[in-house]
């Protein structure tokens, strides 16, 4: 009793953490089984070992972060927001690709390692946006009493999508949608916010737009929203409609490529629908209890792109089917779950929104990242956390939950 | 409400519940569609994205002649084959192949035009590999993705050269080929006979290739053979048995003189069998099993000697005074001629007809001559007479009769053997010339000259007859149902059996004391001939010789038809060839030693008794 004593006097949620440390050593084993292929690629094969050592760094972190109060996390917001700006612009400067996203600027190269800057900068902005947003009296009654959350999201968020990195980017927008909900943000206000987003996608079909200009004013009535607010959501929608066009001709093409495929993954089989087409095989092959550990023939045969990062989750599907990948979504199921019962429990406002933000972060990333291994979200390239082989985003995440597990402790009584 | 009141962040976290129930449910629900319910589908797709077919190539069915020797048999072989991928990655192994496989710019442009041409196709690069060449890949097999080595039969010709016309060779079939009906069940990159017996009995001693499964990765290498159960074996070539004799054809080869062309045909009388078919100048069919080089094929084509003519079957030289004997057999069929009666007109070096003097090749004349010593003497003047007294439009009706207009219809590829060239009709002169052919017409072409070109094989099949009764099948080289002829189709002189022995008589008579053959005359047997030169325009005539032979005072076994080009004398270059050859053939089917040492003026040289002479 006494060890679980102080277990729960350091840790806060000790169920939570015992979660995401064995998951993250299945994820270690997953990375060395991405590892075995039938002709060995040696960059794979040892991947698992530098993992492993992430992982010990990353729990060294963890329990560092324990100490650190959360009213100093509060106090320190503004100069990790500030810093991971200027990092997240330096990125673009002095950045590098890696992997397939080669063309792209999201990496810094520190010699033995390289870092992600964008997943810190994520962690700042979760700290700046629960501090603003705890400030809040009452929940604003107009969509422009939202553009300080907004702002604050949208300055990294802006810089992420320069590198140009679509899913981390998104993974911003879940953040901040996260951050506003648990502020008490009505609903009708997040909805507004969102809408131009619909109005983007839905304008590539005309007559599909205006019903959904009308629905959209239609809505406004009924929700009684204020006249400059109504025209300006509608506004916002037109325009959004009016770029759609030039904005899709500003895409690469390999992303136009990508979202393309999310839709008809069969239009070009060898190119960009590959992973797809490939993954999908995979974890179909799988069947109800896979093919057993270290042994799917489509990652034996590198038939699976980038298995140990973006696609791990495919190699689980595939060496331990349904029963694996259920058991691997209940395991992120109970995580989430722990991250809203603490947020439920802390009376104070930045502290919730911390933790929730952390929810919001996680959650995107793992509906993104296990949905696109079967095609209901386009490939964005986001990890899987605490399973997908890389640094940064592995200790960022520790990271994440030695705020937590801080926060949750001085709540004191989970 | 305050926001941060305890019910509204309860209410709050029961949304967020929701929202964790619904998405990872739906992430749940989708596995399950794709895991347990389309489970199947996505095992046979694994399956299939790394199993590839190969083709098993079957063994080639072994050819054997008439006592069982080897003409063509398998040996294993080496071949290296890519696996379909994309035409960078192709050409970028192909170059990187280049340096071990001696592979040169344009093989590279040609197989990869042959890749255009069938794309999901194993690439043949080579099916003759060395050993070393093997294991030097072998050590490297991870640079070269889509590389795929197997053993596999190889055709090998032990009498190389000496056969080389006859058994043809096998090579990958080619895209024209592919086109053809005939050969819709085949793949690209199988090997397919490709000329003379190989072409000619594909159908039987090809076989049927077989499929096996290998298991590649997602860059096309090749990881391991997979379930051996699964595959499907080939079918073996059936074997062929020819009426070939290749000790025979080896001895030809042998005693053929090596800076001449020309051929020689050996047929059994009675039969139509081939005993041998050879043609001079020669090349190596092993060569060219599996693609031939370049080289080797460029310095074929451009030998002035065209190695790649095969001459007995498709080469065409004026048959001159051999075809005396054609001419005999058609007065003898037509009753024209009493054997024994003198010609009205005594030779005194040529005769008058219409307002022309015919001369005959001796200026001093042969005076006159029944038709045995006009054979022996080959007097022109004789045969002058047998033509007018057959009259030009019957003369052709009859000659075409006995198939100097076709081809033999030898068990050869149709294409590779050439049909003689004599007037078929009256109307032959004037869609060739634009002329009506006058009745003197008749005097050339009954002395072999004129518009006449035949080829060794037509002169040996029409010697096989004199031979025997007359009458006979067409030439046939292989032993098998599916080569034999149909009734009726061959030669048939239609000639008494005592007229055939005066047309032989003459014939004895060239090879008998005082001929101009007899220096070619054998110890123990028989032989008898006709010679024949064909004048040629471009240098030294060619030397004709037709013969048969046999035991002494029996039945002909052997008869034979030889040319050699700018021979000048038929006595002097082809007869010793048809003499050696029909002496060896018998010496070995009597059971008697072979002797290098065989004809009359052979004996003379050795200095060994040839009692058998009788000098006039």
């Amino acid at each position: 009793m006494a060890v679980i004593g102080r277990l729960r006097r350091l840790l806060g949620d000790p169920l939570l953490a015992a979660l995401v440390v064995g998951l993250s050593l299945f994820g270690v084993a997953m990375v060395y089984s991405a590892g075995q292929l039938d002709v060995p690629d040696p960059t794979v094969a040892g991947a698992w070992r530098l993992q492993l050592l992430w992982l010990g760094v990353s729990i060294v972190a963890f329990l560092a972060v324990l100490g650190i109060q959360t009213r100093w996390l509060e106090w320190a917001a503004i100069p990790a927001y500030v810093v991971g700006i200027v990092l997240l612009a330096a990125t673009l400067v002095i950045g590098t690709g890696l992997g397939t996203a080669r063309g792209t600027k999201s990496w810094i190269d520190l010699g033995p390692v390289m870092i992600q800057p964008a997943q810190f900068a994520n962690l700042a902005t979760i700290l700046m946006l629960a501090r603003v947003l705890g400030r809040w009296r009452e929940p604003p009654r107009s969509i422009w009493g939202l553009w300080k959350p907004v702002a604050i999201v949208a300055l990294p968020m802006g810089l992420v999508m320069l590198q140009p990195d679509l899913g981390t980017a998104m993974v911003f927008g879940a953040m901040l949608i996260a951050g506003l909900y648990w502020a008490g943000t009505p609903l009708g206000l997040i909805a507004m916010l969102l809408s131009p987003i619909v109005g983007l996608f839905v304008s590539f079909h005309s007559v599909l737009f205006s019903i959904y200009v009308v629905a959209l004013i239609v809505f406004l009535r009924l929700y009684r929203a204020y006249l400059w607010e109504g025209v300006g959501v509608v506004v916002a929608n037109l325009a959004a409609g009016a770029v759609a066009l030039p904005l899709w001709n500003s895409l690469e093409p390999y992303q136009q490529a990508r979202l393309m495929v999310f839709l008809n993954p069969g239009m070009d089989p060898r190119g960009a629908g590959w992973h797809l087409i490939q993954s999908r095989v995979a974890i179909g092959s799988g069947g109800l209890f896979g093919k057993g550990f270290t042994l799917g023939t489509q990652k034996r045969l590198a038939f699976l792109p980038e298995q140990h990062t973006d696609f791990i989750f495919s190699v689980i599907g595939e060496e331990f089917g349904f029963v694996g990948t259920v058991g691997v979504l209940l395991v992120f199921g109970l995580i989430l779950w722990r991250l809203t019962r603490i947020a439920e429990r802390l009376a104070d406002p930045f502290a919730g929104i911390v933790v929730f933000g952390i929810f919001g972060v996680w959650f995107a990333h793992v509906i993104v990242n296990i949905g696109m291994t079967i095609g209901l979200m386009p490939i964005t390239g986001i990890p899987l956390p605490f399973l997908s082989y890389g640094g940064s985003f592995l200790l960022a995440s520790f990271l994440a939950l030695g705020m937590v597990q801080r926060i949750a402790a001085e709540q004191g009584r989970i | 409400m305050q926001p941060f009141h305890l019910y509204a962040r309860r209410r709050r976290a029961q949304g967020a519940v929701a929202v964790i129930i619904a998405g990872i449910g739906g992430l749940a629900l989708a596995f399950f569609h794709t895991q347990v319910l389309r489970s199947d589908t996505y095992a046979l797709q694994s399956e299939a994205n790394r199993l590839r077919p190969l083709p098993i190539p079957a063994p080639r069915g072994t050819i054997f002649d008439r006592n069982g020797r080897i003409v063509a048999e398998n040996v294993p072989g080496y071949a290296l084959s890519l696996l379909p991928a994309p035409r960078d990655t192709l050409y970028n192994t192909l170059r990187r192949l280049a340096p071990i496989l001696g592979l040169t710019e344009a093989r590279i442009a040609q197989l990869m035009e042959k890749h255009r041409a069938a794309p999901v196709q194993p690439l043949l690069v080579s099916s003759d590999l060395t050993f070393e060449q093997v294991s030097a890949l072998e050590e490297r097999h991870f640079m070269f993705p889509g590389v795929y080595i197997d053993t596999r039969p190889k055709r090998h010709y032990p009498a190389g050269e000496a056969i080389a016309h006859l058994i043809g060779y096998v090579a990958e079939i080619s895209e024209a080929e592919l086109q053809k009906p005939e050969f819709a069940d085949y793949a690209p990159g199988q090997l397919v006979g490709k000329a003379g017996l190989e072409r000619q009995y594909e159908r039987l001693i090809g076989g049927k290739p077989g499929i096996r499964y290998v298991e590649v990765d997602a860059l096309g290498r090749i990881v391991g053979e997979y379930a051996p159960q699964t595959k499907v074996p080939p079918v073996p070539g059936e074997d062929l048995h020819l009426y070939l004799d290749l000790d025979l054809q080896e001895w030809i080869a042998k005693i053929f003189p090596d800076d001449m062309r020309g051929a020689v045909v050996a047929i059994e009388p009675g039969t139509g069998h081939v005993l041998a078919m050879y043609s001079s100048p020669g090349y190596d069919p092993n060569e060219f099993v599996g693609g031939v080089d370049p080289a080797y094929w460029r310095k074929l084509n451009a030998d002035e000697a065209r190695p790649l003519l095969h001459r007995a079957a498709a080469g065409l030289y004026p048959p001159g005074s051999t075809f005396k004997l054609a001419t005999a057999a058609i007065a003898l069929e037509l009753g024209l001629v009493d054997p024994n009666a003198y010609m009205p007109i005594p030779c005194r070096g040529g005769m008058s007809y219409g307002n022309r003097y015919f001369r005959c090749w001796e200026s001093r004349g042969h005076g006159y001559l029944n038709l045995a010593d006009a054979i022996a003497n080959s007097c022109n003047v004789y045969f002058y007479q047998l033509g007018v007294k057959i009259g030009l439009e019957r003369f052709l009706k009859e000659a075409s009769r006995l198939g100097f207009t076709r081809k033999t219809g030898v068990d050869l590829p149709p294409e590779l053997e050439v049909a003689g060239r004599f007037p078929d009709g009256l109307g032959w002169w004037r869609e060739r010339f634009g002329y009506t052919a006058t009745p003197t017409e008749v005097l050339s072409l009954a002395i072999g000259q004129g518009s006449n070109d035949q080829t060794p094989l037509k002169l040996a099949h029409f010697a096989a007859a004199l031979a025997g009764d007359g009458k006979l099948p067409p030439p046939r080289i292989a032993a098998h149902p599916l080569a034999a002829p149909s009734p009726g189709d061959g030669i048939n002189l239609s000639i008494s059996p005592e007229n055939l022995a005066w047309i032989r008589e003459g014939m004895r008579r060239v090879v008998g004391p005082g001929g101009t053959a007899h220096l070619s005359s054998l110890e123990h047997w028989d032989l008898l001939g006709k010679t024949g030169t064909s004048q040629n325009p471009h240098g030294k005539d060619h030397a004709w010789f037709i013969g048969i032979a046999g035991p002494k005072g029996g039945a002909p076994e052997i008869a034979l038809a030889a040319i050699v080009e700018f021979g000048e004398s038929g006595s002097r270059s082809a007869a010793p060839l048809v003499a050696k050859a029909a002496d060896y053939y018998l010496r070995r089917k009597y059971g008697m030693p072979v002797d290098s040492v065989q004809t009359l003026r052979e004996h003379l040289m050795a200095g060994r008794p040839a009692p058998w002479a009788v000098w006039q």
